[in-house]
């Protein structure tokens, strides 16, 4: 280990691998990657099901195949990597204070940052369930890595609060693993799931999704012994005479993912309350002048395909910057409209060269409406969907041409 | 004429099928938009297959990572998984070895990870 390097990566999962790889290919010469865990490929260790790389490799990958693919290249490039180090702060001036059993705590001076903690679930104890606090209520990622990587099954008779992916993912690997998994509740009308995880996840298995409904109590002393579940109004508050007891020893949550963004405050880096992430350039600088951002700690992604393809964008712009400075900007901002809830990049600079691929979300499921983009009131390009969901992300590509063009700022928004 | 309606699962898109069926006999596939959901379509009416994925056990007791090189009949998941449950694997053991030949009727059992 050096005492200064280039680049220094946070974080070694998808976002993490796919930006050092990218720094490294486009000029960076030293690059350190320091990884939190005992080795890299984050959160796709304990993703054991398929259904990623569809994008980037044409074929259906495993959670480990993905992450061993990147490694692999990683590993063929001069990249350093610490694992088992744990990042205590990131200074604006780009020191990185780390700790490790090996060096204890240590810091390294980089020319640029880029952060890639990625996310953590949001816990249950943000969810203000009336009842006792008995073992048994668990994260469903937490769960998902006692069963896929320490071998334990958390429970037999399983209830989940949540339909978002994970809580789909883990409602078909505890049923496959013998437990039964009586119902997954959601609070909001529609999954906020992938459709096609609700059909082999639940569907295929014959488990119960209660839309419309949450959980209002939990029972139990020492043991989770049931809970007790209702329907909810469009204020999405709990309706009297809807209850129903499901008796179970378990309860997965699966409400929601948060970016991890602890280091980034530590580096003065300003968030974006939409999307609780970094507020970044189209080339995924942050507002402080050397520190990028991607992958999940700057938006939660569906596909870990969009996080590799970000993180390439990350990487790159770093190198870069190492090696030619910061760039003068000329920037335009870029917000969400009407049934938008955010937009990324939150900036874009009118002299970057390239188109440039606009992340989205709506807050609303709709069926034949448009994707409308405008700068001031001016409508720049326009996209019919046939549906659109919350759960799924959109994007949408601005040429080169239309952003040289702009002249105000550019908006988002779904129209019906 | 009977239609019945499919989520596509081959990709995230989730494209909604509709199949038309007459006489046990497909007559017309519409909603897909590439080729593998024509062909999962034709192959979700008459015998529904899923990859499956899960864990075996390493005799050092860790766990490896592990799929079926193709899909397994849907009704035929559970009595897979018991086999696969059954399995024990010697480490190391690399990404994309198989593991077990035949599994299930033309798929194998392969690791999806390396686990030394």
């Amino acid at each position: 280990m050096k005492n200064s390097y280039e680049i220094v990566v946070i974080g070694g999962g998808p976002a993490g691998l796919a930006a050092a790889i990218a720094a490294y290919d486009n000029g960076a010469k030293s690059v350190l990657v320091l990884e939190r865990e005992e080795g890299l490929g984050g959160i796709l260790n304990q993703c054991i099901h398929n259904g990623f790389g569809l994008a980037r490799f044409k074929e259906s990958l495993s959670g480990p195949e993905y992450a061993e693919r990147f490694i692999a290249e990683l590993k063929k490039r001069e990249i350093e990597v610490l694992t088992g180090t744990t990042v205590l702060s990131v200074s604006p001036e780009k020191t990185v204070v780390a700790l490790n059993a090996e060096n204890g705590e240590f810091s390294v001076q980089a020319k640029a940052v880029i952060l890639a903690m990625g996310c953590r679930e949001r816990s249950k104890g943000a969810l203000n369930i009336a009842g006792t606090r008995p073992a048994g209520l668990f994260s469903a990622g937490a769960a998902q890595k006692f069963v896929n990587i320490k071998g334990y099954m958390p429970g037999q008779k399983v209830v989940i609060l949540g339909s978002g992916d994970i809580g789909l993912i883990m409602a078909r690997r505890m049923t496959l693993e013998g437990a039964k998994v009586l119902a997954v509740f959601d609070i909001m009308p529609y999954s906020s799931g992938l459709k096609r995880n609700v059909v082999q996840c639940l569907e295929d298995f014959g488990i119960p999704l209660y839309l419309n409904h949450t959980i209002v109590k939990i029972e139990g002393e020492e043991r989770v012994s049931a809970i007790v579940a209702a329907e909810v109004d469009e204020n999405r508050k709990p309706i009297a005479g809807t209850e129903k007891r499901f008796e179970c020893d378990t309860v997965l949550f699966s409400v929601g993912l948060i970016p991890e963004n602890e280091l980034s405050k530590s580096a003065g880096v300003p968030l974006s309350p939409l999307t609780k992430g970094a507020i970044v350039y189209q080339n995924r600088e942050t507002l402080v002048s050397g520190v990028f951002a991607c992958g999940n700690v700057l938006q939660v992604h569906d596909l870990v395909d969009f996080v590799s393809e970000e993180a390439e964008i990350a990487g790159k712009a770093a190198a870069e910057y190492v090696r030619f400075g910061e760039s003068e900007k000329e920037p335009i901002d870029c917000v969400n409209g009407g049934g938008v809830s955010y937009v990324l990049p939150q900036k874009i600079d009118k002299r970057a060269q390239g188109k440039i691929k606009l992340f989205f979300r709506v807050r609303e499921r709709a069926e034949n409406c448009s994707i409308v983009v405008r700068c001031g009131e001016e409508e720049i390009a326009r996209r019919k969907k046939r549906v659109v969901a919350p759960g799924e992300m959109e994007t949408f590509i601005l040429t080169e041409e239309q952003i040289k063009k702009a002249v105000k700022e550019i908006t988002v928004s779904l129209e019906k | 004429m009977e239609i019945k309606r499919l989520v596509c699962v081959e990709c995230p898109v989730g494209c909604e099928i509709e199949v038309a069926i007459e006489n046990g006999a497909i007559q017309s596939i519409k909603g897909n938009s590439c080729p593998r959901g024509y062909k999962y379509a034709q192959e979700e009416v008459i015998a529904p297959k899923r990859i499956v994925t899960t864990t075996v056990r390493a005799e050092n007791g860790k766990l490896v990572p592990v799929k079926t090189s193709g899909g397994v009949l849907k009704d035929e998941i559970f009595a897979v998984m018991e086999k696969i449950n059954a399995v024990r694997v010697k480490t190391p053991v690399l990404v994309g070895q198989t593991l077990v030949k035949e599994i299930a009727e033309g798929v194998d059992l392969v690791a999806t990870a390396t686990i030394g």
